[in-house]
């Protein structure tokens, strides 16, 4: 590079803009681990059985699957996108592989994962190639996937899953459920991901500013469809745990669970205009979830409250961020 | 001229870590344009926020018609007849300008819940008359020029009776021509007795315009002079607080091979077989007027636009397609127009735009090393003297000036060839400038090529070596550094002379 530009005196000529303490994605994760633990000290003083082992665990088995989905989410979410089937491609992915299964663990695990690979690049390409809307694509593979999972099916469950392919929702190593496992293990490769790769990095990127980052000479297009392949391989992933906990196929059993995914995300300070969040926010916006959902059926109350605390939670945390993107620097 | 307007006394403001102002003094009569300038982070804008009541002064007071008040909103002050023309417009551009200009402010009839079409397009029409502006009121905002939607925000204020109109910069994105109609505006405006804040950082704009200036420097008032008793140099003296002593470096660069060389490029309705070459150590102005293609042209050789017609070549090598990503590769770089649009991301930090270009680059591995890219980056902020306190700090908090800088770090540390730079000291402040100017100069005597656009003439006539100017889609003239002159610029520019 070239000599050091110095002016005659050396002087600054321009003023440091005023500081700002911190950036307000820390301040706002660090605000989720707040948040989260007095919801569990809560938790804990209003149910004190929510503090033993079994009910951890419980718990961590209980989220393990929307923290799946969460965390494909996140990356979606973060490039200003967003992604509706990943409920649907739960139950349709959940089919395929309990279908497959009978040829073999490892073939239906492969069949549910490709099938949710499959119908997430359908997304990528209609959103990176077609430049249709996300909220569009995926409304429309929503249902699709809906109705190949009923027509996969035929309407009925499907039943008598193998031990080993159950075992997969059900076992344990050691003290630790396998999805629970599964779930710290994909969010442990997702943050060094976004952390340490260059494909975490044209993720912040794509989220911040579309045009500059296909100005830098980024690949945008083929960004889109990675992430979103990403997303709904996730997907079938959870599909396949969801199977082997339950023991059948169902094809409505994921029903619903994009918009949990969707509210750990937000919760978890993510911002939905993309570019700004992460994992981190994300796994603590899935654990605030379980833990509340955990604290009202432990406090026996009824499912019709469950929906309106959970609402109200999502609404407070996004509040929150917001607030302290105001007057947090 | 009588009394004062406005008045403002001894208003001091304080941010964490910086005196924004300090006892700063300003006012303005009925009937005068009033021009502030000084650099960025001088104050200007700080001062004209506590006027439109967006922040409060902790200390000072404003008169404004003999009364003191008390501005504390943005809502408040308008209500009084102090209204804002943003550098960035706050009109509705899928709202037609009738609708615009009476936003909020609708007349009704029957009931308050109707609108009276026909009241309004006649009260947004006398509105335009008034500033002799003849576009139709049904008119989409998206569907004007920029100036054309310039002159509805005035209109706007003007319906809303405003008595003192602040223009931040309001001929950045204008045409010579454009320009010339808004002075006009400004002209009746000050004719009809109300006060004009003209901000600008084009100085030559405020001896055309202004009756006096006010010069701030560090939050304080350095002085406040009639146009008439002052020269240029002595203000921009005030304003950076020394002398300038060369604007334009002198070029001691020497041309080599060609870098770039288009051969009759053509795009449907913007470019029209147009071929030129830049040479390596070699800066080409590009001038003209806006929407004369300029921009589309460098968006065709970056590969953002299709060309239809025409071959481009870096270094000897054929661009195949469209691609930004091929014509980095080839080693071309464009710094473009709209930084904030399309050069940076300013959510992420300041190393991160830097290096956001080059991490294939720099980084075999899927894996980015955080030490590594953090080094390199404090290296391009000290070398290029990019004001921030760290490099992990967002990018949307540096100055505009500094925010050019890391655009050219990132091309600089892709080690770019062949740099396009789009208007690249538009809205910079003076300091900032010159250290742009001189960077440029610096990369040409390496070897860079840089083609330059802009549409601020002295700076075309200061920094190139050849001038091309585009009219319609063509290039309609070429003129060596010697031969130029800003009349001769103009006459190809406008379509006078042709084919020089």
């Amino acid at each position: 590079m070239a000599e050091p530009l110095k002016d005659e005196q050396g002087t600054q000529t321009h003023p440091a803009p005023k500081p700002k303490k911190s950036s307000f994605s820390i301040i706002r994760r660090q605000g989720m681990v707040v948040i989260f633990i007095v919801i569990c000290v809560v938790a804990y003083l209003l149910t004190p059985d929510f503090l033993t082992l079994g009910n951890i665990r419980n718990v961590l088995r209980q989220v393990s699957i929307i923290g799946l989905l969460a965390a494909g989410e996140t990356f979606v979410i973060l490039i200003g996108g967003i992604d509706l089937s990943i409920g649907a491609l739960v139950s349709l992915t959940g089919c395929i592989a309990a279908g497959f299964q009978g040829h073999g663990v490892f073939i239906g695990v492969l069949a549910g994962l490709l099938a949710g690979a499959a119908i997430g690049l359908v997304n990528g390409l209609a959103v990176a190639k077609g430049r249709i809307q996300p909220f569009v694509v995926t409304l429309g593979t929503m249902s699709i996937a809906q109705g190949l999972a009923l027509l996969y099916t035929g309407g009925y469950p499907i039943f008598d899953l193998s031990d080993s392919f159950n075992h997969i929702g059900s076992g344990s190593i050691g003290l630790v459920p396998i999805p629970v496992a599964i779930f710290f293990l994909v969010y442990v490769i997702a943050y060094l991901v976004l952390r340490f790769s260059k494909f975490g990095r044209y993720t912040f990127a794509l989220g911040g500013n579309e045009n500059a980052t296909r100005l830098s000479g980024v690949n945008v297009d083929r960004q889109k469809i990675l992430v979103y392949t990403v997303c709904g391989l996730l997907a079938g992933l959870g599909g396949v745990v969801l199977a082997g906990r339950l023991g059948i196929g169902m094809p409505t059993m994921g029903t619903g669970y994009e918009l949990q995914a969707i509210a750990a995300v937000v919760i978890g300070g993510t911002s939905l205009a993309g570019g700004r969040g992460g994992i981190v926010g994300t796994i603590l916006g899935t654990l605030t979830l379980g833990v509340i959902y955990n604290v009202l059926n432990l406090m026996n109350v009824t499912a019709f409250y469950q929906y309106i605390v959970i609402g109200a939670i999502i609404v407070i945390a996004a509040l929150i961020n917001e607030l302290g993107k105001r007057y947090g620097g | 001229m009588a009394t004062p307007l406005l008045e403002m006394q001894d208003i001091s403001k304080r941010f964490p870590g910086v005196q924004a102002l300090d006892q700063v003094s300003f006012d303005l009569y009925p009937g005068e344009v009033h021009a502030l300038v000084g650099e960025n982070g001088a104050g200007k804008s700080t001062l004209m926020k506590i006027l439109s009541g967006v922040y409060q002064p902790d200390s000072g007071t404003i008169i404004f018609d003999q009364a003191p008040v008390n501005l504390t909103s943005p809502h408040q002050a308008q209500r009084l007849g102090i209204s804002t023309i943003y550098q960035e417009f706050n009109l509705v551009s899928t709202l037609s300008v009738a609708e615009n200009i009476c936003l909020g402010d609708e007349p009704n009839m029957v009931g308050p819940l109707l609108v009276n079409w026909g009241a309004m397009r006649q009260r947004a029409r006398l509105a335009l008359t008034l500033l002799r502006a003849d576009f139709d009121v049904d008119t989409l905002v998206e569907e004007l020029s920029m100036a054309q939607q310039q002159i509805v925000e005035i209109a706007k204020a003007l319906e809303r009776k405003a008595r003192l109109v602040i223009m931040d910069e309001p001929t950045a994105a204008l045409t010579g021509a454009e320009t010339d109609t808004l002075f006009d505006v400004i002209r009746s405006l000050r004719q009809r007795g109300l006060g004009v804040i003209y901000i600008s950082h084009r100085l030559e704009e405020i001896t055309e315009i202004a009756d006096r200036v006010t010069v701030l420097r560090d939050g304080h008032v350095v002085g406040t002079k009639a146009l008439d008793e002052v020269t240029l140099p002595t203000i921009v003296r005030m304003m950076i607080g020394r002398d300038i002593d060369q604007q334009f470096p002198v070029p001691a660069r020497k041309r080599g091979k060609p870098a770039l060389s288009v051969r009759n490029l053509s795009r449907r309705g913007v470019l029209d077989n147009v071929s030129f070459d830049v040479y390596s150590g070699e800066i080409v102005g590009l001038a003209g007027l806006v929407g004369s293609g300029r921009t589309d042209l460098a968006q065709a050789i970056f590969g953002v636009q299709r060309a239809d017609e025409g071959t481009i070549e870096v270094d000897g090598q054929p661009l195949s397609k469209a691609s930004p990503v091929q014509a980095i590769r080839l080693g071309i770089g464009l710094a473009p127009e709209d930084r904030k649009n399309g050069g940076l991301v300013l959510s992420l930090p300041v190393s991160e735009n830097i290096t956001l270009a080059s991490l294939d680059k720099l980084f075999s591995s899927p894996l980015i090393i955080h030490r590594r890219e953090k080094l390199i980056a404090e290296k391009y902020v000290e070398e290029l003297r990019i004001a921030t306190p760290d490099v992990g700090r967002e990018t949307l908090t540096l100055s505009g000036g500094s925010q050019q800088k890391v655009v050219l770090s990132k091309w600089l540390l892709r080690d770019a060839k062949m740099l396009i730079l789009d208007e690249p000291t538009r809205g910079i402040d003076v300091g900032a400038k010159l250290e742009i100017y001189r960077l440029m100069d610096e990369l040409a005597t390496r070897g860079v090529a840089i083609l330059m656009i802009s549409s601020d003439l002295p700076e075309i006539l200061g920094m190139s070596d050849r001038i091309l100017v585009m009219h319609e889609g063509k290039i309609v003239g070429e003129l060596d550094r010697n031969a130029a002159t800003e009349e001769k610029v103009m006459m190809f520019a406008t379509g006078v002379y042709a084919n020089g």
